[in-house]
């Protein structure tokens, strides 16, 4: 998968453009992201549901998956189950 | 990722909020996003290569910007201040091109280059009417976003590129989406074929916040529209804050009260005029920005606070700090190095490197990068101990002679101590015996008698040493600076070898 390919997620309506990528699956609700939406919807996992916040970029803890949050949803966004956490832009007084 | 999508997602998430205001007429973010997409359509119709833009600053240049982006080819702003034969040359190496803006003399100058030519109103008319019902298939963003020329200050204008990861990689490190409150507007008055320019419009859009276009600056104007737009932010070049400044100094009435944050960058600030700046809008934060073209704006900031704790302070070294460019965005490695390539330590003098995803380094020609991704911005200066970065001037603008390196600020810093010395600009002027030596085109101060050329060389003997002490002093009315403040060096070069 190449960054800057959008995600839709089987649970919610969470889209996130992909920054960067590893090799593993990324999730959201607790079921993969895909390019399309499926027909049936997947059941939203009561342990993914923390839900996603538009704007907002999401990481892993090595820094090897990045995403952009650029629809919100219900869902809250994991790969290979692990829940990824939000990664704030440093805040700086605006330059331009 | 195509840039398209800051624009995309302000759409979605700010439907109802004025993103533009220009000449009174306002722009929701849906309605700026549905005109990019219809000039996508007639970009594609056309066959161009490029989209131009020769016009002042309005909506067409947001249009025109997202519109390139959309349709796969790069959006190239030109400097409508040039002179014809420069312009024409810009635009043969753009065509084929679909211009924005002066019909009349893009016939005239460059009639014959294959050119797909829009007056302003006509492209956002056009635009409008072309927007398709539903979002079609859109380049992916892995090329080109902006093609700039730039200024030339020292030699031909060279075409610096920036990919969509580059302006992507600075909005989305350093802007958090839709941050703005909805009362926020930030003043744009910098022309729209500056990097600041474009970043203004991107970074804006990004955190929400409702760009106040001033298309032709006056200090009167910006003043005017401060107070009836309510604008928050805004950034402008030091001649323009000097003008200002000057403005409310003769006491023109003016609610500058809803002014938060004043950024300023493009030049080098005079100390006085900012030390003005602060003790006269003592609410307003103030932010020096340091970048270029090639960076993609903004690479190193002094802060607020740092300005405020400067003026403050009575330790000289902190003090210094309002001429210091601050420190490092936290998304950028920044080097100083010697001209061996050794990385330099604090106070020590050297040329500015720095490496980050909004770094491009990248002309049309060839890339400048070195094989680790390090771009020499050709900018000399220094870190003191604490991070802080000092610029001491364009590394080309080193004058050598006999073998010595020697900065010319650091010469018209001593000069510009003489009370009866206004401006101050020293160059390398050809000697036979040094291969260079010094020269300098002087300015006298209003009010003030020129001073002897025996008081100026002593006063740098004094202060510096005898090797800079300068061959050659001119009096001129002005100095020649550019229309962004940058002091043309080239010119006085011009002037001393008369």
């Amino acid at each position: 998968m190449k960054p800057g390919t959008r995600l839709k997620s089987a649970a919610c309506d969470t889209e996130v453009m992909v920054i960067r990528t590893g090799g593993g699956t990324i999730e959201c609700g607790g079921a993969p992201m895909g390019e399309a939406k499926p027909d049936t919807a997947a059941d939203l996992s009561a342990d993914h549901s923390n839900g996603t916040l538009m704007g907002k970029r999401y990481v892993d803890a090595d820094g090897a998956y990045e995403l952009l949050c650029v629809k919100p949803g219900k869902g809250s966004l994991s790969v290979d189950g692990v829940a990824l956490v939000t990664k704030d832009a440093k805040p700086l007084p605006a330059s331009d | 990722m195509n840039i398209a999508l800051l624009l995309e997602m302000a759409a979605d998430a700010a439907l109802d909020r004025t993103a533009l205001v220009c000449d009174g007429k306002r722009w929701t973010y849906p309605e700026l996003l549905s005109a990019a997409r219809g000039a996508c359509e007639l970009i594609r119709e056309s066959g161009a290569e490029y989209v131009a833009l020769l016009d002042e600053s309005s909506e067409a240049a947001v249009i025109a910007l997202f519109g390139a982006a959309l349709a796969g080819v790069p959006y190239c702003p030109l400097n409508y201040r040039l002179a014809d034969e420069d312009l024409t040359a810009l635009l043969e190496r753009i065509a084929p091109a679909l211009v924005v803006g002066d019909e009349a003399r893009v016939a005239r100058i460059a009639g014959d280059q294959g050119h797909t030519v829009f007056a302003r109103d006509t492209f956002s008319d056009k635009a409008q009417q072309a927007a398709p019902d539903e979002p079609g298939e859109y380049d992916a963003g892995e090329g080109v976003a902006v093609q700039l020329f730039t200024s030339g200050t020292t030699a031909a204008p060279k075409a610096a590129i920036l990919r969509h990861s580059n302006l992507l990689g600075y909005i989305l490190g350093t802007v958090e989406f839709a941050a703005a409150d909805e009362a926020d507007a930030a003043l744009v008055v910098v022309p729209p074929y500056h990097i600041a320019g474009i970043s203004a419009l991107m970074s804006s859009i990004y955190a929400n916040r409702r760009i106040v276009m001033l298309p032709n600056f006056s200090p009167e104007a910006w003043l005017r529209l401060v107070g009836e737009e309510q604008v928050t932010n805004a950034f402008v070049v030091p001649t323009m804050m000097t003008r200002i400044i000057g403005e409310l100094e003769k006491g023109l009435d003016a609610n500058v009260s809803s002014l938060r944050a004043v950024a300023y960058g493009g030049g080098k600030m005079p100390l006085e005029v900012i030390q003005k700046a602060l003790e006269m809008l003592p609410d307003t934060g103030f932010t020096n920005a340091y970048g270029l073209t090639e960076t993609s704006s903004t690479i190193a900031l002094l802060g607020p606070d740092d300005h405020r704790a400067a003026l403050a302070s009575d330790d000289p070294k902190v003090r210094a700090r309002l001429t210091s460019l601050g420190q490092p965005l936290p998304t950028v490695e920044l080097e100083i190095r010697d001209e061996d390539g050794n990385v330099l330590g604090p106070n020590e003098a050297g040329e500015i490197y720095v490496r980050g995803e909004q770094v491009s380094g990248e002309y049309k020609e060839k890339s400048a990068l070195d094989a680790e991704g390090w771009f020499p911005t050709r900018d000399a200066g220094y870190m003191d101990e604490d991070g802080y970065l000092f610029l001491s001037g364009r590394a080309d603008d080193v004058i050598v002679r006999g073998g010595e390196n020697m900065s010319p600020g650091e010469i018209e810093d001593v000069v510009l101590t003489h009370d009866c010395i206004g401006d101050a600009c020293a160059v390398a002027i050809p000697s036979v015996e040094w291969g260079e030596a010094v020269g300098m085109a002087l300015v006298v101060r209003e009010g003030h008698d020129a001073p002897g050329e025996g008081e100026i060389k002593e006063l740098v003997r004094a202060r510096l040493r005898s090797s800079r002490v300068p061959e050659k002093i001119i009096f001129v009315d002005e100095l020649p600076y550019n229309e962004m403040g940058k002091l043309l060096r080239r010119k006085v070069k011009e002037i001393l070898a008369d």
